[in-house]
């Protein structure tokens, strides 16, 4: 059974549309990121699932059930936020059992539940103190916490790292994708972190401006990316997208003058369509007989380092290159027909040979 | 010059200050243990002449010419204090918590009105006021004394701050756990506005302290004086002023709306300073 179905939900802001019309099922158990830049819509989406906003159009359904016209507490969900919002005046304990004392549950009850939502976070120790005493990470495995021990339907994730510094963020991704596993709680998860995406996903909505544009696995969405905007925004440092046009048959692209073979691929356009070719930066490989492009900048990374090429005006190419590769005032490099992108000028789209 | 000598200069700036506003406190102490005829001459001595303090005994048992005693002053003016503080404050609380939190039709002409009275003091709507009073025959009543002065939009506008600075994820987080309006309100906005209903209960202890010319129109009954107005009543204009016991009074009168703000003081500026948290 679906954990989670929408249904064309669309959303407008008096005569701005935020949200035009997203379908979407998750199955039961399944953790879905949401991802894109601000203001593509995913926070509200996040809202109407929630229920704290209304959507225009369209429905909600958790477990089966339409909860489009449900209260937030009617919905049996579960929400952390980006700041927490943990109750400033409550313990660790109060803020957990918060909802749960709402809802009249037996004391015994409620205290059962908070132990084991503390124990499994490691919040034992911290049960009497208040939100204003803990770290970071505490107050985010609290707002955590408070989310578990109601026993939802779904869980909520709207952006909960982004307050943590880096190498928390790190370990608390680690630790939101156990405990998601363990649970086996339906989720879904708002970022704009295209690496907190790729690592905590089973499938990435990715979002622009309102539009579902791609719905994939990880792996899927990295080495098959659905259009130009995903291509530029999966993946870091970002893939290079280099206009150019077809030729020979639509087996090969010419780009900045030089003819680069799409090896056993042809595409059924005329020559001269125009096209944007694509090659991740991991990608491309120095050849001594490849093409010459000026080097701008050379950033070292600590064991391997980025170069941004290309002539001033002209189309621009980042490459990784593994830390003490030759450097000159040029660089020749090959692009391999295995790890090339082809996308319409046009409409942005990937072409399928 | 030295940072030490620069040290100094503010120290000494403080100092003066000081001692500008404690020298007339120091003065009403010290006076009120002197004699009357003393003090009418305008020989006060900065000395307080302790066998004198009996004084204090006096005034607030049998008070002095021209008002009784003192002690039932102090408790009306302790009542009308407290009445006017937490009449504001549960007044004010439930309608800023309403324009603030909800949407309703009218929601900004309702907070337009409110801010509206800010220009209407007690004193500026004194006879109209006394004649709805006296249509409900409140003249002479504790209820009069307080409910005109309870109404008022500062401490509408305070809160309606104080609530701007919530985080909407807090009444949302709420909103999830399923806390209704009025759980809301008892469980999360009061406590988490604590410290800022403290520093308004101080403001306003102090201003229901102080009020004068409303008790001194309203309410005749000498059984109704604050002690604001007995003192003004014990400076006689036939008889003999007895200034030692308008000072000892003045003294007396001081302490309260001190002992509050000192005990409330942690809370008052805590209020004042921190935002949401």
């Amino acid at each position: 059974m679906a954990g989670l179905e929408l249904d064309g939900l669309r959303k407008s802001f008096g005569t701005t549309e935020i949200l035009k019309g997203v379908d979407l099922a998750l199955a039961d158990g399944e953790m879905l990121v949401i991802v894109g830049a601000s203001g593509c819509g995913k926070s509200t989406l996040l809202r109407i699932v929630a229920g704290l906003e209304t959507p225009t159009m369209g429905r909600v359904r958790i477990d089966g059930r339409d909860v489009t016209d449900l209260d937030p507490s009617a919905r049996d969900i579960a929400m952390v936020f980006q700041n927490y919002a943990l109750y400033p005046h409550m313990s660790v304990f109060d803020n957990m059992a918060y909802g749960l004392k709402i809802r009249g549950l037996p004391r015994a009850e409620i205290r059962a539940k908070v132990d084991a939502a503390s124990s499994l976070l490691g919040l034992e120790a911290l049960l009497e103190r208040k939100p204003r005493q803990l770290s970071g990470g505490q107050r985010q495995r609290v707002a955590m916490g408070r989310a578990i021990v109601r026993d939802p339907k779904l869980f909520l994730f709207d952006e909960p790292l982004s307050n943590l510094d880096a190498k928390l963020r790190v370990q608390m991704r680690g630790e939101i994708r156990r405990l998601q596993r363990r649970l086996k709680v339906t989720s879904l998860y708002v970022t704009h972190d295209q690496v907190e995406a790729m690592t905590l996903g089973d499938r990435l909505l990715v979002m622009h401006r309102g539009v579902p544009v791609q719905l994939a696995t990880p792996t899927e969405v990295f080495e098959r990316p659905a259009d130009t905007y995903v291509a530029g925004f999966i993946g870091s440092p970002a893939m290079n997208l280099l206009p150019g046009r077809l030729g020979r048959n639509g087996t090969m692209v010419t780009v900045a003058g030089a003819d680069i073979d799409l090896g056993s691929r042809r595409f059924d356009r005329p020559d001269g369509f125009p096209v944007v070719l694509g090659i991740r930066p991991e990608h491309v490989v120095l050849d001594a007989s490849g093409m010459a492009w000026p080097v701008e900048v050379v950033e070292l990374l600590g064991s391997e380092m980025l170069v941004h090429a290309g002539r001033p005006g002209e189309a621009a190419l980042t490459l990784k290159l593994a830390n003490g590769a030759p450097m000159g005032d040029t660089i020749r490099v090959a692009f391999p027909a295995a790890h090339l992108h082809v996308f319409d000028q046009a409409s942005g789209l990937r072409m399928e040979a | 010059m030295s940072r030490r000598a620069l040290n100094l200069i503010p120290h000494a700036v403080l100092i003066l200050a000081i001692l500008l506003f404690a020298l007339p406190i120091w003065i009403a102490i010290a006076g009120s243990t002197q004699d009357s005829a003393v003090i009418a001459r305008g020989e006060v001595s900065l000395v307080p002449n302790l066998s004198g303090l009996g004084v204090y005994r006096d005034v607030l048992m049998d008070g002095s010419a021209g008002a009784g005693p003192v002690w039932r002053a102090l408790l009306v003016s302790a009542g009308m204090a407290l009445a006017i503080a937490f009449g504001k404050i549960a007044l004010s609380l439930p309608s800023a918590y309403a324009v603030t939190f909800f949407r309703f039709p009218f929601r900004m002409a309702a907070f337009w009105l409110i801010f509206l009275t800010l220009m209407l003091p007690v004193e500026v709507r004194l006879i109209p006021t006394f004649q709805v009073m006296s249509s409900l025959d409140l003249i002479n009543s504790f209820t009069g004394l307080t409910i005109p002065l309870i109404a008022s939009a500062t401490a509408t506008l305070l809160f309606r701050q104080t609530f701007l600075a919530v985080p909407d994820e807090l009444v949302e987080a709420a909103r999830i756990d399923g806390a209704g309006p009025l759980r809301f309100l008892r469980d999360i906005l009061i406590p988490v506005s604590g410290a800022n209903i403290a520093a308004l209960f101080v403001i306003l202890f102090v201003y229901g302290w102080n009020q004068y010319l409303w008790p001194l129109l309203v309410a005749t009954d000498p059984k109704l004086d604050t002690v604001v107005i007995s003192i003004v009543k014990m400076i006689g204009v036939d008889t003999a002023t007895e200034w030692n016991k308008v000072m000892a009074t003045a003294v007396l009168a001081l302490i309260p709306p001190v002992a509050v703000v000192l005990l409330m003081q942690r809370w008052f500026v805590k209020g004042l300073t921190e935002g949401d948290k």
